[in-house]
């Protein structure tokens, strides 16, 4: 199953490349990863989406939790919680009817075209799910860049990851 | 620490080091230099608190720190230079690490400045060792080298042990701060969990107290933890069998009659099948190693498993288990001995009667430990039980990998925890003479033995002359088979006899080499002089001593579990042999 973990780690310089080494060398595959320093600037935040049984899970969050930088962890997929992706998607738009189709499906999509030549580039916010829903009506279009974000989540209500 | 302080008292990042290693007690430094540490060695000139002992290669540092650290409990340190002295010593650390050994492993660092511009000398130690380390820092500031010192020192040593690098860049150990050695530290990080939870604890006691067909199964947990005082209390008031793995050996006194020898792939028959009958198996600071499982599909099939141990990561890791308790072994002992002497309850007497009487006929039937004793070369598994005898089990043991490593574990009775001491999880040949010297140095009134083969010990020879500088008075048992033994064994078992370069060609003299380091050599050939030679050996107490032992070629250890294949599939030494 897919599970979407977060991770508070101390923010120095070895720790993303030991979160990532435990992943090569045990074999546990990542599908996305993001990172970012918190509003504590000595701490980051991490959302790591991975897949496996239950009980790969359980020895990742294990393995995870072991690492000296790692503070604490929480797999978002055992509560309620929020999924969000940033993409940007630059789009060549030759046509007017090109660039009138663009901005009808930014609409349905409530992204925002963020830069306009003879190229558009377009922001989105959203579930991994709309993001792909987006690329996919764009199917006539000439894409010429897709820039995504990784997967950021949050627990809804109570469910916190804190110091 | 203060910027303003008075540069009067500041002192160099290498002096800190020392003054570091000295508020840890640190006794013995195991190193080598180089470029990178040359101002950390002009430091360690100028004092006398830390005895440096110069090693002549830098895996040789490493394994004699881990020896010292095996057998005294306390981390062992080494210091190594940077690049080529870093990657030296690498097989070292990660040898500790598979054994989860304290050790603190100093590596020179080219000048911050060069970092990253493939300076001579320069690798990236902190990324080499990442997934061979418990933990590793890069100093980057010499106000930092203190404190992280301390860090380095409080992660090793604590919940589950294990070696850390320190990286430290060549112009720190030449920058000025002032000395302050923190008293204690505190990381948000890493606070390791040290008493189990109780709840677990009373339906492991309700468990253990059902059970019919116990068995107690311990490893290197047991020894870290120093808890053989709460296990043997454990063990005996159950009445329980118990079986230990190659690294448990010593923490439970092998000649106890509730002690039925070590289990795995070269485990007794009757050990193995008790396991595989077993209705509950308590395993102790143990991580459930394919040698000591098996085929895990397998593995103690009706069995229900209690796991005590300090590292969450290692339960349910390869066989689920049914009740696990996460915290040291010595308090989950105690609170498990006290529940279990507190309540009525009892062991199933009858149960246990009779399961015993079933282990001591697999025993009688099979003899799966009998060798030949007739015969007219020498048996390796003879020396090692008159080398037990004669010194009753008393000594300290270090050894290589191959056949002589598990004869020792076989036929030596080791009755105290932190006197065998070898390279289990990582195997690593070259380990054994080293790691004596580790030992010898903390225990220099103690007789040491380093029990190894003609092909493992040129691993690691050139430590002799090591052993001639420090006066240490090793005795060196070379089991010479001329043969890479336990690969011969594999390649006549799975590979029709073809011995594909296992054969040790052109060996030297080991004698002779001996006395040229300036040691004593013996050679011994014939089976009756082998009591006499021990003797003789063991009577000299101030030199090193190197016993080439020509043993039977042929020999193999017995019985075995191939790899993969279950614990009820042992292969036992054909009968022919045994006349
Ligand atoms: C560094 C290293 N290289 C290779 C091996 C694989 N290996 C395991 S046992 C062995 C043979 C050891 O021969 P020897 O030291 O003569 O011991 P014997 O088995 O003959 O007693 C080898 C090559 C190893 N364990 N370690
Ligand atoms: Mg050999």
């Amino acid at each position: 199953m897919r599970h979407t973990i977060s991770l508070l780690l101390e923010n120095e310089s070895g720790a993303l490349s030991r979160v990532a080494g435990l992943f090569s060398a045990r074999g546990y595959n990542i599908e996305s990863l993001t990172v970012a320093a918190t509003e504590d600037p000595t701490v980051s935040r991490m959302t790591l989406v991975t897949r496996g049984s239950d009980h790969i899970i359980e020895q990742i969050t294990k393995q995870l939790n072991k690492l000296v930088d790692v503070i604490k962890l929480i797999d978002l997929t055992e509560g309620v919680h929020i999924e969000r992706e940033l993409m940007l998607v630059k789009i060549n738009v030759p046509t007017s009817n090109q660039r009138e189709e663009v901005k009808r499906l930014v609409d349905i999509f409530r992204g925002k075209i963020i830069d306009v030549n003879h190229n558009y580039t377009v922001e989105l916010t959203g579930t991994s799910k709309k993001l792909n829903a987006f690329i996919k009506a764009l199917e006539n279009m000439k894409i010429l860049e897709v820039v995504r974000s990784g997967i950021l989540g949050i627990g809804r209500g109570d469910i916190n990851l804190h110091l | 620490m203060n910027e303003d302080a008075n540069e009067a008292d500041q002192i160099t990042g290498a002096n800190i080091l020392i003054n570091s290693l000295v508020a840890e007690d640190v006794k013995f430094l195991f190193g080598y230099p180089g470029g990178a540490v040359l101002h950390i060695y002009d430091a360690l000139f100028q004092q006398n608190k830390v005895q440096h002992i110069l090693v002549r290669h830098e895996q040789g540092a490493t394994h004699a720190a881990d020896g010292y650290a095996r057998a005294t409990g306390k981390p062992g340190v080494a210091l190594v230079t940077s690049g080529p002295g870093a990657t030296n010593a690498i097989t070292g650390i990660a040898t500790a690490y598979m054994d989860s050994i304290p050790m603190i492993v100093i590596t020179g660092q080219v000048s911050s400045a060069l970092i990253g511009n493939d300076a001579f000398q320069e690798v990236d130690s902190i990324g080499i060792s990442r997934p061979c380390v418990k933990h590793n820092f890069l100093v980057k500031d010499v106000n930092e080298l203190a404190t992280t010192i301390k860090k380095a020192f409080y992660i090793a040593t604590t919940g589950r042990p294990g070696p850390v690098i320190i990286d430290i860049p060549k112009d720190i150990t030449a920058h000025k701060a002032v000395f302050e050695y923190p008293e204690t530290i505190q990381m948000r990080s890493y606070k390791p969990v040290l008493n189990g939870h109780m709840g677990q604890i009373r339906r492991a006691a309700e468990l253990i107290l059902s059970a019919k067909r116990p068995v107690i199964y311990t490893g290197g947990g047991v020894i870290m933890a120093n808890a053989s005082k709460e296990l043997i209390e454990f063990t005996r008031l159950l009445g329980f069998p118990i079986t230990q793995t190659l690294m448990g050996l010593g923490s439970y006194p092998a000649n106890d009659p509730l002690f039925i020898g070590m289990l795995g792939m070269h485990g007794a028959y009757e050990t193995n099948t008790a396991m595989h009958q077993a209705d509950v198996l308590i395993a102790i600071g143990a991580r459930f190693d394919d040698r000591v499982t098996g085929d895990l599909e397998q593995f103690c099939p009706n069995t229900k498993i209690i796991h005590i141990d300090i590292d969450p990561a290692s339960i349910s890791k390869t066989v689920t288990v049914d009740i696990p308790i996460v915290g040291t072994v010595d308090r989950v002992l105690t609170a498990l001995i006290n529940i279990i002497k507190e309540t009525d309850k009892k062991p199933d007497a009858n149960a246990l009667a009779a399961w015993w009487q079933q282990i001591k006929t697999w025993k009688q039937e099979k003899k799966s430990l009998a060798y030949n004793r007739n015969s007219d070369r020498i048996k390796p598994q003879f020396v090692i039980e008159k080398l037990s005898e004669l010194t009753k089990g008393e000594i300290f043991v270090t050894s290589d990998v191959g056949q002589h490593q598990m004869f020792v574990a076989q036929f030596y009775q080791f009755l105290q925890p932190r006197r065998w001491i070898n390279s289990g999880g990582l195997g690593t040949m070259g380990f054994g003479l080293p790691a004596a010297m580790g030992v010898q140095l903390a225990y220099p009134d103690d007789t040491v033995v380093c029990v190894t083969g003609e092909a493992s010990i040129q691993m690691c020879i050139q430590e002799l002359s090591t052993c001639k500088q420090f006066d240490l008075p090793i005795k060196i048992i070379n089991l010479n088979n001329g043969y890479m033994g336990m690969v011969r064994q594999w390649q006549e078992m799975f590979y029709e006899n073809r011995c594909s370069h296992s054969y040790v060609d052109s060996l030297p003299d080991f004698m002779r080499l001996a006395e040229s380091y300036g040691h004593v050599g013996m050679k011994v050939e014939k089976p009756s002089d082998v009591e006499a030679a021990l003797k003789e050996a063991l009577a000299i107490k101030d030199k090193l001593v190197f016993m080439d032992i020509i043993i039977d070629p042929t020999e193999n250890v017995y019985p075995m579990v191939a790899a993969g294949k279950s614990h009820n599939e042992m292969v036992l030494r054909p009968e022919g042999e045994l006349a």
